[in-house]
């Protein structure tokens, strides 16, 4: 499944990097600290999270994320979205609160078909 | 859902609260900022966090959170079970990160916490 | 106007700024007394909230502080008087997501620069004072019905 057939079964917004919505998603990580996602997320996965500024565009970035996915209609900082723009990550932001989100990506991604 | 089927579905261990297995849950909140957890988690809910320190049990009482799931296999250090046990808030682990852990939890039935729906819906 | 109601109860609490082991403390006190008074469970809580992100504040950023908890009929009040940095621009401060927190406060799950909108959002009353080098003043009420 792709980035771009998630955004569409959630409803997110997508806020930059649509060139890159065709990715594959291999899964999704969800978390607030930086390093712990630096340290356990993989290549390919959405990222869920409430933070906001800049730095999550080099995590996402070096971790070869699929994308970034904001929670609780956070709005993502300028300099991120212009970072994220350079750097070809697509930034979403859905409404939900983490857990729903999460709850709802890990269905489409292990239902079956 | 009772606290006993939750830890099934996690294959979680208990660490803190084998005496509440019967306690009823049906939402959930994660997070690792506990200042989002204050704004929005809403009381009786599963609390789901990568973080063990003393802080997260103390924010679980202040907001009178079911119980505590740490994800990714995480170890509460020994102070943070002794509080957790004097403020009697359960602790499980479960060794699926936050995500999955929200995923199975969620195909179970288990709802967020929708601030403005559950503000609406009337709860005593 | 009459004479003023008295007081059903009132206690101060002290907090030592630095010390993460006892963070949370007067909060947890603080919330076993108004739930002992018999006060409903949501005004417990919103009490119970702004007195330990206010807790959580003067850990990590002042020196100490003296927290003053009254609880009158139809009110709970907590106030907050700490010595230490103070704030430089409250406004920025009240700004959710504005936060100055180091690299260890953040590994503890703080730093999301919510913390004085959760305290605003909570109280039904909400005031804050800072002097740079001398402190800060939070004064927080709360109804109950
Ligand atoms: N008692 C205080 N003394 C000095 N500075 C303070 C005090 N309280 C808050 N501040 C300053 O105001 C900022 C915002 O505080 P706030 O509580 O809203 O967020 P935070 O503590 O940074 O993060 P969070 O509360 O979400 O964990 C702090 O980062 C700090 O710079
Ligand atoms: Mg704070």
């Amino acid at each position: 499944m792709n980035v771009e057939a998630i955004v569409a079964a959630v409803g997110l917004e997508v806020k930059c990097g649509r060139e890159s919505l065709g990715r594959e998603v291999t899964g999704g990580y969800t978390g607030d600290l930086l390093s712990d996602v630096m340290g356990h997320s993989k290549e390919g996965y959405l990222w869920i999270t409430r933070q906001v500024h800049q730095n999550i565009v080099a995590v996402a970035s070096l971790k070869e994320h699929a994308g970034i996915i904001l929670i609780n209609g956070c709005e993502p900082a300028a300099e991120t979205l212009e970072k994220a723009e350079a750097e070809k990550i697509p930034v979403m932001v859905s409404v939900l609160p983490a857990f729903e989100l999460s709850g709802r990506i890990y269905n489409l991604l292990t239902s079956p078909g | 859902m009772k606290l006993s089927e939750v830890r099934d579905i996690l294959d979680a261990e208990i660490i803190v609260g084998e005496d509440c297995l019967d306690l009823e849950v049906h939402t959930a909140f994660g997070a690792d900022l506990m200042s989002d957890v204050l704004a929005f988690a809403k009381a009786g809910s599963l609390l789901l966090t990568g973080l063990t320190n003393t802080q997260v049990i103390r924010t679980a009482n202040v907001l009178d959170i079911a119980a505590i799931i740490l994800v990714r296999g995480k170890k509460p250090s020994s102070e943070t079970i002794a509080l957790a046990s004097e403020l009697k808030i359960p602790i499980l682990t479960t060794k699926y990160i936050l995500f999955e852990t929200a995923g199975r939890l969620y195909m179970k039935g288990i709802v967020g916490c929708l601030s403005k729906v559950e503000n609406t819906s009337g709860r005593t | 106007m009459g004479e003023p109601k008295p007081n059903l109860y009132s206690e101060s609490f002290h907090i030592e700024g630095g010390n993460f082991n006892s963070a949370g403390i007067v909060s947890t006190s603080i919330k076993s007394i108004l739930k002992k008074l018999g006060i409903p469970g949501d005004i417990v809580r919103k009490a119970a909230i702004v007195s330990y992100e206010a807790e959580i504040n003067v850990v990590s950023y002042a020196k100490k502080a003296v927290v003053n908890l009254t609880v009158g009929p139809g009110v709970v009040r907590i106030e907050v008087i700490d010595e230490g940095q103070g704030i430089p621009n409250i406004d920025l401060a009240m700004q959710e997501g504005y936060s100055t927190a180091d690299q260890r406060i953040r590994e503890m799950g703080f730093g999301a620069g919510m913390g004085l909108c959760n305290i605003k959002n909570y109280s039904d009353d909400f005031h804050i004072e800072s002097e740079v080098g001398k402190g800060t003043h939070l004064k927080m009420t709360i109804q109950t019905p």
